[in-house]
């Protein structure tokens, strides 16, 4: 692979805390996406998945090593620019959802929206098809509590996706979910992925979830422990 | 972007409506409790020297001690009559020296009952005061010298006792003794300190010193100075006259202050001034209460703020635009909760002072400084703890607890 990889992560470390209390979750990630990928992140509980996801969310920023997002080194950019390329680049969906409690599913969509400063007709226009393509017509003006735990996550979803970005990253995006709910998410994620071209990269537990991939890393104790496309043999 | 950030603003009011209520009820308290209590002292402050001003510049007013009003100097001996006499019959350019002895005493006609100050002076009370007669006469010499049991009532006392009756020639109990009412006062309708001076009877001094009082002594003399006479001859002759008559030595400082009605509204004024003071500074209490309040619903809040200020910076927010809505937010709280609160006030003193028979004044210092306060509550209560959440790594600010 070579440097113009789409999302390149080079000798990444992290460590929490410092002293005594210091703990390194991750020890030295090398890892390589290229444009339009679906890439599944598995592991055990602890083992850096998440610390990972933050880092190449610009949600963290690593201890030691180099994060390339297009050939932009992360580490070297502002606080302001990071906010900028999550603004432009980046999608997130969260474990918990993190939705904006007492305000309605489509003002929660809309908030990206806002953020880039987007006149409000066309602001409207696109968090409204945003909803409606992640199946929630009806559910305008819900609050998150007046929503099931599948909704909420179509939410988040819609969200992530209502600008268009070049790439999604998704935290256990079923992880509280039903098998149902779960393949239906995943149906969701998988039509961005195929039809609009966006990277994705996705945390997962279970097998089947990990499935829909293109491509499957696995995680142990804060190191890349393999990493295959999916369909071949481990 | 300010636009799109005080749409943000708005909404996060809009959606914590309960919190938002809190806090601008904390800020509306305070100022309107504030604001109105300074508008009415300062009311208090102005009827006074409005009635003082009333009395004309021709009136002295003599006290024993060196302070008036309610902390008279003890030890400073009363006046007696003898010094009234002085005083007339020295002092030239005077048209009228009234003795005064006043004495609260509850007032009886048939089965009404009125508690009241009855007066004990004589008839140059009634110039001095610009006192008119409704109906009857003011009290003859030998009522004067006999200590006769008469009265002249104000219009306060007739209401009270008589209703639309006319009391004239009436007679009415004041502690065990019976007085004939020889005459009723037009009425001033004006009040002073929330006093009615309208309440008011009024009999020879020397029936209050023999019947109420028990003895010779006199409170103060009113002195009614000739028009034209100087005010500052006057006052000279009166001291000399009273340190000879209370012997007092050359070195030794007055016992005893003659007032014109510049120096008594001074006196007076400052007292409600002080009350005006101490009034604002107990009102200040609350509205401290009220900024501590606040303080409270924002900390109690400053966990889900947190969390949705990771949430705003994570999907793309700059830390100054989060900052920006925090401070709109604050701003617009705070500064509905001041306009409320003013308003609140401008109703409420208006009202008491119709109620209190004050003048009500606007005082724009109190309004803005109370205005100011609670936008600075709001500022920094509702700003700086965001401050701080807006400068984590969103990944903090998230995960929060
Ligand atoms: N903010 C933090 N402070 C200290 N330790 C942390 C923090 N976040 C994660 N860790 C630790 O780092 C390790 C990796 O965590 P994480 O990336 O969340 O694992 P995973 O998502 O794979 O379950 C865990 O052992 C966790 O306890
Ligand atoms: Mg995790």
């Amino acid at each position: 692979m070579n440097d113009a990889a789409f999302i390149r992560l080079s000798g990444v470390s992290k460590t929490y805390g410092r002293g005594q209390a210091a703990f390194q979750a991750l020890k030295g990630i090398d890892l390589s996406v290229a444009a339009g990928d679906f890439v599944a992140i598995m592991g055990p509980s602890g083992s850096g998945k998440s610390t990972t996801m933050n880092i190449l969310g610009c949600l963290d920023t690593p201890t030691s090593g180099s994060y390339r997002f297009q050939g932009v080194q992360v580490e070297q950019l502002s606080r302001k620019q990071r906010t900028v390329l999550r603004r432009h680049y980046l999608g997130f969906v969260f474990q918990g959802f993190n939705l904006l409690a007492r305000t309605t599913a489509l003002e929660n969509i809309e908030l990206p929206l806002i953020y880039r400063h987007e006149a409000a007709p066309k602001r409207h226009a696109t968090a409204r098809a945003a909803l409606e393509l992640v199946g929630l017509k009806g559910w305008e003006h819900h609050n998150p509590t007046e929503l099931s735990g599948g909704q909420q996550q179509r939410v988040a979803i819609a969200r992530a996706i209502v600008t268009r970005p070049a790439v999604l990253l998704a935290d256990e995006p079923t992880g509280n979910l039903d098998t149902r709910t779960s393949r239906e998410i995943m149906d969701l994620i998988t039509g961005f992925n195929r039809e609009q071209g966006i990277t994705v990269l996705m945390v997962t537990h279970e097998a089947d979830i990990a499935a829909y991939a293109k491509r499957i890393i696995r995680f142990t104790d804060g190191r890349v422990d393999s990493d295959r496309r999916n369909g071949e043999e481990a | 972007m300010l636009w799109n950030t005080l749409l943000l603003a708005l909404r996060a009011i809009r959606r914590n409506l309960m919190r938002s209520f809190l806090t601008i009820l904390g800020i509306v308290i305070g100022i309107a409790a504030v604001v109105t209590l300074v508008t009415l002292g300062n009311g208090a402050t102005r009827s006074v020297s409005d009635q003082i001003a009333a009395m004309g510049t021709n009136q002295l007013m003599v006290v024993p001690g060196q302070r008036f009003g309610p902390g008279s100097e003890l030890g400073a001996p009363s006046f007696k009559i003898a010094d009234v006499d002085a005083m007339r019959a020295q002092i030239t350019a005077t048209r009228g020296v009234a003795p005064v002895v006043s004495k609260s005493v509850t007032a009886v006609y048939q089965t009404h009952a009125w508690s009241t100050l009855v007066t004990g002076t004589n008839n140059d009370f009634f110039l001095a005061g610009g006192w008119e007669m409704a109906a009857g006469r003011n009290f003859s010499d030998t009522e004067e010298r006999a200590g006769k049991a008469v009265c002249v009532i104000g219009g306060t006392v007739r209401d009270k006792l008589f209703g639309r009756q006319s009391p004239v020639g009436s007679e009415i109990r004041l502690k065990g003794f019976a007085c004939e009412v020889i005459g009723l006062l037009r009425g001033k309708g004006q009040a002073a300190m929330g006093q009615d001076q309208d309440d008011t009877v009024v009999m020879p001094l020397r029936t209050v010193q023999r019947r109420l009082t028990g003895s010779q002594d006199i409170g103060r003399i009113m002195v009614s100075v000739t028009n034209g006479a100087s005010m500052d001859a006057v006052k000279l002759q009166l001291t000399s006259l009273l340190r000879e008559r209370r012997k007092i030595g050359e070195s030794e400082e007055d016992d005893f202050r003659v007032m014109d009605t510049r120096q008594l509204a001074e006196t007076l004024t400052g007292t409600t001034r002080i009350l005006t003071m101490l009034l604002g500074a107990v009102a200040a209490v609350s509205l401290l209460v009220g900024g501590i309040g606040i303080m409270n619903i924002m900390l109690v809040s400053v966990t889900e703020r947190t969390r949705e200020i990771g949430i705003r910076l994570a999907i793309g927010a700059f830390e100054r635009e989060v900052l920006l809505q925090f401070l709109i937010e604050a701003v617009v709280l705070s500064g509905l909760g001041g306009l409320i609160g003013i308003a609140l006030a401008t109703g409420a003193s208006m009202g008491l002072a119709g109620l209190m028979d004050v003048p009500y004044l606007f005082d724009p210092g109190i309004n803005l400084l109370s205005f100011l306060f609670s936008a600075a509550i709001g500022v920094i209560f509702g700003f700086f703890p965001a401050r701080r959440a807006a400068s984590l790594n969103p990944i903090d600010a998230l995960r929060y607890e």
